[in-house]
Formats: C-alpha cells, structure tokens, sequence
C-alpha cells in the first residue's frame, strides 16, 4: 500500500464514487475513449513480488469463492503455468529470469481492466461497463452466455460456468469495485506483504512508475506494461525483466479493441443505405432489357411476318 | 444422369430412416444432457476456447451454406435471369431450413437461450458485431420464411394470401440481400477483435469482405449440389420445367462459381501481399493456408472453368462438392485450427463426439424437414394453378 487510508477515502469522496456508481458503459461506445479522469489503477511491481500468493488467498475471501484445488499456502502450484478460473480470479506464475537465474520473477494475473475495453465493445446486450473507479465490472442479470468477450479479450482472463446448466455466468476480477466503493481497498493489495502492489489514481500509479525508474534504472525495463497496450488498462506493470519473459504478450499494440471492430460496424449503413438503391437500379435494368426484348422480339416476329406476307403476296401480285 | 428406379428408393429410404431413427435418438437423449448438465457436461469448451464446431459448424458454415437462397432469388428476380427459375424454390426451401436450424443450433450453444432475445428488448450492445448478426439473421429468417410461404400456402389452398406474398417477391428479394450482405460480412468481421489470438495468414482487415465472397461461392455450389442429390432422389417429383432447366442452371451457377473463385483468389492474394506475409508461407500455418487457397479455391475454380467448357455436368458437380468442403475448411480455419494458434497443443480445442453428435442430430432434422417438404408441397414443380403465375 502506497498511500494512506485517509486520503484514499478523500478521493472517494471527491469523485462521488460511493453515491454514482459508475454511469451507464460509456465504454461500450465506438469514439474513442481515454479513461475517466482520477479514475483508480493498481501498480503490479514485479520485482517486489516473491509469489507468497497472498493475494490469491486474499481475492478468494473477499469474493466468496469456492476452497482452492491446493491450500494458498502450497507453493508448489507455481511451478505450472496457471490461469484464471471460474474458481480464481488471480493467479500468481513463477517464471525464470532470463536476466538472472535461480531467481525466479513472479507475475499476478488477473483482469486488466482496459480503459477500452474487449469485452465491453464485444458483448450484445452490454454486460460489461468501465466504471467511474476504472474497475470493469459484470452484469449477469443481463448475459446470454455466448461468450464472445471471451473471444474478444486480448489477454484471455473471462471465464465461464460450464458446468452451470441453468445459471451460468462470466467470472472475473472486479476489481473489488463493491469494495472499493465503500472505501476499502482491493482485496489484493491489502494482502500483499511485499507491497507489489499500490493502488491509487492511475496518474499517479504511473508517476510512482516512473519515480522508480529514475531512482534504480538497473532494476527495472523502462517500461509500464499497461501504460498503452491495447489502448491503456488500469493494471500497470512494472519488471526487471523483459515481459515476454513473464508470459505477457509484447505484439498486442496501442490500438483499443473497439477500433479494430468501428469500421466494419460504420459499414453497415453505407450497405443499407445504398444496397437498396442499386440493386432496385439494377431490377429497374434487367427489367427495362427483358421489355426490350420482348418489344424488338415481337417486331421481329411482326417484320418477319410482314415480310412472309409480301412474300406471299408478291405470286399473287404477279400471277 | 442415373435416375433411381422406385423400388431402389423404397429401399434407400427405408436405411434412411433407420439412420434418421437413430440419429434422432441418440440427439434427444444428448439434449437431455446438455440442457440438465450445462454445456461442460457434452462438449470439450474451456476458458481458452469458449468457441467449439457448433459455432464453426453450425453457425460459420451453416449460415454460409445457407447463402443459396439470396443467391439464387437475386440472380433471377433482380439480375432477370428468368431461365433459373425453378431452381429459386429448392435454394429459398434449403434456405430457410439452413437459417432455421442455425437457430436451434444456437440455442444449444449459448448458457442461456432464453435470453435470446435480451439483446433486441433489454440491452443493445451495438457496438458488438455480434450484435449485427443477430439482428441480421433473425430478421433473415423471418424474410425467408414469408419467401418460402407461398409453396406453403399453395399446398394449403391458401389462394388470395399467397398471391399477396407473391406481389412482395422483388420487395423481400431486395432485403434478403442486403440482410445476407450484412451478416455473410459480419460473421467474419467478428474475428476481427482478436488480431492477438488469429494466425496473421487468416486475419485480416478484409476479412469480412472474404466472407462475403465466399458465402456467394457457398451458395452457387450448395445449389449445384442439392440439385445433383434431388435428382437422384426426388425426380419424381419435378416438373418438365425443372427437369428441363436443371442443367442449365448447373452450367450457369458453375460458370458464376468459377469466376467468384477466381476473384476470391485475387483478393486473398492481395490480402497476402498487401500484409506482407510471405515469410509466414514457409512454416506449417503456411502449408496448411496454401492447401486451403489452392486445393479449395484455386483448384475449384479451374475445374468449374473446364467442366462448363467442355459442358461435363459431372465435372461441375463433383466441383461443386469441393468448393463447399473448402468454404467448410475456411470456417473451421478461422474459428478453430488458426485460432489461438498461440497457445502450446495441450491447450487446444477438439470437439466431444456429444458436440459432434448434436450437429449431426440438426443436419438430420434439416433432411427430414426438407423430405417432408418436398414431397408434399410445389417446390420442385409448379402447382398446376399457379402455372405462370410468376
Ligand atoms: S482484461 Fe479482458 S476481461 Fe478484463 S477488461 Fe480487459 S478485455 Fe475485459
Ligand atoms: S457471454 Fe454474456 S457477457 Fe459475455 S459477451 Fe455474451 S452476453 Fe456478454
Ligand atoms: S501477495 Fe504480493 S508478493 Fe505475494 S504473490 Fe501476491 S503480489 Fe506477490
């Protein structure tokens, strides 16, 4: 925890949190959107992090989720490359550093609460909405269960109840928005021993950031992961080793998932506006060319006719 | 072409519907199953592939196959090629089962299908293609059920509403067509979200315009296709027209396929180089996406080009079978074998049989239907009181 309790519930208070729980999902828009001003973030440091897995412990309680498969003190778990889960919203990965071996980075995952996010602008009946605080939250009064955000979201954290038959839901990290609306801080960065984890605005998470960049420049990549990709989330990671070595895609881009998708849908009243015009353009030819037709056919046939009958007709005039 | 004599198709029907009997049981007892356990408890989906075969398959392909009817109904209402008639009622009756069972299929594979409807009267997610297609292919099926009605209606003896449907016939055309425009496009665009998880040879901005393209190759030779199986087992029941038209249609759908093909190439071609993905042709990906675009769009085009010069009906046909396994194999390349191609082996998707078995149970309900359409109602001739009525 980087900041104090006291000014943290100030902030609340400031933005109106506890009273306006985030408006409609402006997020599910195609303009361009870069993030609700003094909206909250959380700084991932990776180098502080020593996989206790205190915050897994930490995110079960406070979202009432089933016991673990392995007790969270089990540090054995690890060693295999685990994901999130309908029964846990994060999960901590061991992995080596390449800088420096035989000591192992660790990286939490969980939802990344794009500012733009996939699986808002993917879902048809608007379940998903980026709230006032950052958190990207989930409405399953409302899901259909296609799981299309599934599909869409670039970091592969939705997850779903297969094995529910009647009420089946996405799973995923709140961001412990009920929480965080009260007052309280994510589950996660309470729990963490280590201060891996700061919350806080998500300006001031990146200034925290860069300060630790210019004070240790040989500990960390300078780079916020998070900071920009897919258009900016309100994770932010730090590491000293590259990301691609804690299993992060590096190739994602800047470029918001509802961009990759707005020029298809602008398409569509350009098809309904002018399909119609054109292919009743082209009725109106075909039809024009079947009358044609029809008429040069029958002066055809009337011509021949005439010309059968002055055939017929000149023996007559001559005899 | 071999004509099956009446006792011949006694006896094939009568294995016909032994299969269908099983088919039908075996698909009843798994809808008991997947709609008591969830989807967890008959198919193979996980968090890394939320989709399986009964979007790649019975929606992808399903819909693509389903093209025939605004092909068709286009070709001959809009563009006035009257000598294709008679093959508009067989390609609007396949369809409107194709786009109904699409629906079914649907309903099995999304958490909770009673829902389906959120999306019109609660929520709109407009911002999702998902969305677009849902609009488009329920208001599609709607339209090709009243475009279907009239062969109802006639079997019915419903005269005056079935000359009302009639008079709509360019109106319903001309929607069905941009309906089907909008959707073909949009099935493809909804892969357009996941540049990270697609393999780069079958992502692509265009990737809605190839979809578009080949749902006219899917539809050409799904019409070239059904025709070849209604001969063999439905002759009976057509008409001098039909039979007469039939292989007229064959050639010019076979001519039209061709050429469609050939600009499919070009485009994806295009799409190749304009991405500058050469370098990708080298690997396995690579393989594997040169053996769809030669041996299943490439090569199709050729042979429709040959079986149309050289007038061999049995060439066309034969071709129209591998231009729809190849709109088939494209489907299943974006949606399954190129998606998250990523991710190490173990991760991968591959269907239950459960999953198999129920596509193959709509497939089934999909033929039953059309049997007990097409014996029953004008479709393959014309009702002997609405002879020129068109
Ligand atoms: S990480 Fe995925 S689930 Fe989380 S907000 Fe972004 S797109 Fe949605
Ligand atoms: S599964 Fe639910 S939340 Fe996800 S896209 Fe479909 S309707 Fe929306
Ligand atoms: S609680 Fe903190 S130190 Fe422990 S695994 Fe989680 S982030 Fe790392």
């Amino acid at each position: 925890m980087s900041i104090s309790r006291r000014k943290f519930l100030g902030w609340v208070g400031a933005a109106g949190l506890s009273t306006t729980i985030g408006k409609s999902a402006s997020a599910a828009t195609n303009k361009h959107f870069a993030g609700y001003p003094d909206s909250f973030a959380i700084l991932h440091d990776t180098t502080l992090c020593v996989g206790c897995r205190s915050c897994e412990a930490a995110c079960n309680k406070v979202n009432d989720l089933p016991p673990p498969d392995r007790p969270f003190t089990d540090l054995s778990v690890l060693e295999t490359r685990r994901r999130t889960t309908t029964k846990a919203f994060t999960v901590v990965n061991k992995y080596d550093n390449p800088k420096k071996s035989g000591h192992p980075v660790f990286y939490k995952k969980q939802c990344n609460h794009c500012l733009e996010p996939a699986c808002a602008s993917a879902c048809f009946v608007r379940a998903f909405k980026k709230t006032k605080t950052g958190a990207v939250v989930y409405d399953p009064s409302v899901c259909v269960g296609c799981r299309y955000c599934m599909i869409a979201c670039p970091f592969e954290i939705p997850t779903y109840e297969y094995d529910q038959a009647l009420t089946p839901r996405i799973r995923k990290c709140t961001m412990c928005h009920p929480r965080v609306i009260e007052g309280q801080l994510p589950g996660c960065v309470e729990a963490c021993p280590m201060e891996a984890l700061s919350f806080g605005k998500r300006e001031d998470m990146i200034k925290i950031a860069r300060e630790r960049f210019r004070k240790y420049p040989d500990r960390y990549v300078n780079h916020i992961y998070g900071e920009n990709e897919m258009g900016g989330t309100s994770w932010l990671y730090v590491s000293g080793a590259p990301f691609k070595a804690l299993g992060m895609r590096e190739d994602l881009g800047i470029k918001p998932a509802p961009e990759l998708t707005a020029g298809a849908l602008s398409s569509v009243p350009i098809i309904v506006g002018l399909w119609p015009v054109l292919l009743a353009g082209i009725y109106a030819v075909s039809k024009r060319k079947e009358k044609f037709a029809q008429t040069d056919q029958e002066e055809a046939v009337a011509s021949a006719l005439d010309k059968d009958r002055s055939e017929q007709s000149q023996p007559e005039e001559e005899s | 072409m071999a004509h099956v004599t009446t006792g011949e198709r006694k006896s094939i029907f009568s294995l016909f519907n032994f299969i269908a009997l099983i088919v039908l049981g075996v698909g009843i007892y798994l809808t008991y199953l997947r709609f008591a356990g969830g989807l967890g408890a008959v198919t193979n989906l996980s968090d890394y592939n939320p989709w399986g075969i009964w979007i790649s398959f019975d929606l992808l392909c399903g819909v693509a196959l389903a093209a025939g009817g605004y092909v068709t109904s286009s070709a001959v209402y809009l563009f006035g090629m009257k000598k294709y008639h008679s093959a508009v009622r067989p390609a609007i009756l396949t369809g409107f089962l194709g786009y109904a069972l699409v629906f079914l299929a649907i309903n099995y594979d999304v958490g909770r299908p009673w829902r389906l409807p959120y999306p019109l009267v609660v929520q709109q997610g407009t911002t999702s293609v998902l969305f677009e297609v849902g609009l488009c292919v329920a208001t599609y099926l709607t339209v090709l059920f009243i475009e279907f009605s009239p062969a109802a209606m006639e079997w019915l003896g419903l005269k005056r509403a079935r000359n009302l449907v009639v008079k709509l016939t360019i109106l319903l055309t001309i929607f069905g067509v941009v309906l089907s425009t909008m959707h073909q496009s949009s099935l493809g665009a909804l892969f357009l979200i996941v540049p990270s998880k697609l393999h780069p040879l079958w992502y692509s901005s265009y990737i809605p315009i190839y979809f578009f393209v080949t749902s006219i190759v899917a539809g050409l030779s799904m019409v070239i296709f059904e025709s070849t199986l209604s001969h063999r087992f439905f002759a009976h029941k057509m008409d001098e027209t039909h039979l007469k038209e039939a292989n007229g249609v064959t050639l010019g759908f076979g001519k039209a396929a061709s050429y469609v093909l050939a600009g499919y190439f070009a485009i994806k071609v295009l799409g190749i180089s304009s991405g500058n993905l050469w370098h990708y042709l080298k690997t396995g990906y690579g393989t594997w996406y040169l053996v769809e675009l030669l041996g299943f769009v490439a090569l199709p085009s050729l042979l429709y080009a040959i079986g149309v010069r050289v007038k061999s009906l049995t060439l066309i046909k034969w071709t129209s079978v591998l231009a729809v396994l190849g709109v088939i194999l494209n489907r299943f390349n974006v949606c399954l074998i190129a998606f998250n191609w990523h991710l190490p082996a173990s991760e991968r998707y591959f269907p239950h049989w459960m999953e198999i078995g129920i596509s193959v149970f709509i497939v089934m309900i999909g033929l039953i239907l059309y049997r007990f359409i097409v014996t029953r109602m004008p479709i393959l001739y014309e009702h002997s009181d609405y002879k020129d009525a068109h």
